[in-house]
């Protein structure tokens, strides 16, 4: 209950936070009538709880951001060298087993694979935890494993920058990987 | 000309040239999978550059903050159409699997993705797979 009630909450100041930010002043009647709609809109419009466990690491988050604005440099340049550049290039599709076993987590991490290292999350197999990637240019087997790994560590990244202790421990401890998945990402 | 104005124009003229790749790679790109890559990544780039560069120039204005929200909508936003847009083109089988050096997905024998059963996927495929046949 208490979990719920801060959601909507951060939910309320979040559109409290857009409201203002779409007049484009902070003045006491755009909070006010902002307050007003966020209320009306989460009456009228409510949401499905998303179970939050995890928690805000600042210096972890710094690092994922660090690295998602590098990373988002390198895939727009990779992406568009390969618009311009005549030819063919061999694309790929990857299912990875990931450790992360939050919605929210999972989330974050689709969104920010589909943002930058060259990948695009097709699909997401949420009992068994595969996620299924569409891999934009690889040259070889050799280069497919290390975008495996790639995502991997984007996973270990956002899970150490807002996951919780369980969530952290869980990416350490590999026996949490169902057997009859482990064949899924080899041929 | 000030050192914000050099920025300013840097940004644009860079965010304008992303937007362009981006449209570039949509005509060049062989597939629906491929396209949707240069509708992510050069896009969105290209959209946040053009956004810091109106930023600057527009310093003090009421406007900026929208141009703030736009650069936030658009990174919560592309990956998810870029996602629902792929997902459906796998699963017509609107891929140009000769392109494709591994299709772990499409593996034989190994069970489909979001826990769909084989009548699922059947029934996601069209009547004439024309794709299937060749593999």
């Amino acid at each position: 209950m208490r979990a719920r009630l801060r959601q909507q909450a951060l939910l309320l100041v979040w559109l409290v936070v857009v409201w203002n930010l779409l007049w484009g002043t902070f003045s006491w009647a755009n909070l006010i009538s902002g307050v007003v709609l966020a209320v009306v809109v989460t009456t009228l419009l409510p949401l499905p709880s998303v179970p939050t466990s995890g928690r805000f690491r600042p210096l972890p988050a710094l690092r994922f951001l660090g690295t998602f604005v590098v990373d988002l440099l390198v895939s727009s340049a990779e992406v568009s060298w390969l618009a311009f550049r005549p030819g063919r290039h061999r694309s790929a599709i990857i299912t990875v087993q990931l450790r992360t076993d939050s919605d929210l987590l999972l989330t974050v991490i689709a969104e920010a694979l589909s943002l930058v290292p060259g990948s695009l999350v097709l699909d997401l197999d949420r009992e068994r935890r595969v996620m299924a990637l569409h891999l934009v240019q690889v040259r070889d087997a050799a280069h497919v494993e290390r975008q495996r790994a790639n995502v991997l560590a984007m996973e270990d990244r956002v899970v150490r920058a807002f996951g919780s202790a369980e969530d952290i421990a869980r990416l350490d401890d590999p026996s949490t990987e169902t057997p009859e998945t482990e064949g899924v990402g080899r041929r | 000309m000030s050192a914000a104005d050099v920025v300013a124009s840097v940004c644009l003229v860079a965010g304008s040239f992303l937007c362009l790749t981006a449209g570039l790679g949509l005509v060049r790109f062989p597939d629906v999978l491929n396209r949707m890559h240069a509708a992510t990544k050069p896009q969105v780039l290209g959209v946040l550059l053009v956004m810091t560069g109106a930023v600057i120039r527009l310093t003090g204005q009421p406007v900026v903050w929208m141009l703030v929200l736009v650069g936030v909508f658009q990174l919560l936003t592309a990956p998810v159409s870029a996602h629902l847009v792929s997902r459906v083109a796998y699963r017509r089988r609107h891929v140009r699997r000769d392109l494709l050096l591994v299709d772990e997905l499409g593996v034989p024998g190994t069970p489909g993705p979001a826990g769909s059963t084989a009548a699922d996927t059947r029934a996601d495929e069209p009547a004439d797979g024309p794709e299937r046949t060749g593999r």
